[in-house]
């Protein structure tokens, strides 16, 4: 996502991630930033929160429009609702990915 | 609060990510100043939660990813800015979809976006929103070489102002 946001940057249209890895992000040279302690799945929130997903999307908006340099990060000041191991387990998928069942396979060999 | 970007992902997949530095030949800043206020500008949405209106489009290929699992189907769809959550369909291996389901909007705010147009914080939206899935080869050949190009096009011609991208 960090490369496609630069690529479509690149052809002249300003872009911001939205991103719960704004470290990796940073990593590959993402124009703009915003950093969500989120589980994956969930970059704008909890489902049917309204006013968490509006925080998010108004960060996004203000770090787009008035972002001054390449590389600017906010990240947003909220934690996630949800305990840790609870949230961990709620996001993956119910079973495990192509690449990750092969992975775990080639593993177990 | 400084954002831990490794909370949420099994421990075992960190050094996937972490210190991995630029992607090859993408080492430079690239920037396009963002010129107008936001009450004047049009501003587009792009998800890569795997999402597509299960009445009119083809899903994202699961059915090759499973069987090369390095690969990632590289399309992109056109969310219509008015289309319903009803109309919706998840394609994506790697999340659970249940959330996005129930509540397309934690991956694709397009009624939270129209409700800041109507109280004039943003100009408008653009028509079509956009869709991609977003496990894809490791080299992303087809999104450098195809896709990138076809979205900015197409974000373009909807005379987008700026792009919010949310990763799944």
């Amino acid at each position: 996502m960090p490369v496609l946001a630069r690529w479509i940057e690149a052809a002249g249209i300003p872009t911001v991630v939205v991103t719960m890895m704004p470290a990796v992000a940073e990593e590959r040279r993402t124009p703009r930033i915003v950093g969500v302690e989120f589980p994956f799945g969930h970059a704008f929130g909890m489902p049917n929160d309204r006013a968490m997903q509006r925080r998010v999307l108004e960060l996004a908006l203000r770090v787009l429009a008035g972002a001054s340099a390449f590389g600017t990060r906010v990240d947003l000041d909220v934690e996630w609702p949800v305990p840790l191991r609870e949230a961990y387990r709620a996001w993956q998928p119910k079973e495990p990915s192509p690449i990750v069942k092969k992975l775990l396979e080639s593993g177990s060999r | 609060m400084v954002v831990d970007s490794y909370r949420f992902l099994p421990r075992s997949f960190r050094p996937l990510y972490e210190g991995r530095g630029a992607f090859p030949g993408e080492e430079e800043p690239v920037w396009t100043h963002f010129a107008k206020r936001l009450a004047d500008s049009r501003i587009a949405l792009l998800t890569s939660a795997g999402i597509y209106l299960k009445a009119s489009q083809p899903s994202f290929d699961l059915d090759s990813e499973r069987g090369r699992p390095e690969w990632g189907d590289p399309t992109w769809r056109s969310i219509p800015a008015t289309a319903r959550p009803a109309e919706f369909a998840v394609a994506h291996l790697h999340i659970n979809d249940e959330d996005v389901l129930a509540d397309p909007e934690i991956a694709l705010p397009m009624r939270g976006l129209h409700q800041l147009v109507d109280e004039g914080l943003v100009g408008g939206t653009v028509p079509n929103h956009v869709a991609v899935m977003g496990y894809q080869d490791r080299r992303l050949t087809d999104w450098h070489r195809t896709t990138a190009g076809e979205i900015a096009t197409y974000l373009r011609e909807q005379g987008a102002d700026g792009l919010i991208l949310a990763p799944a």
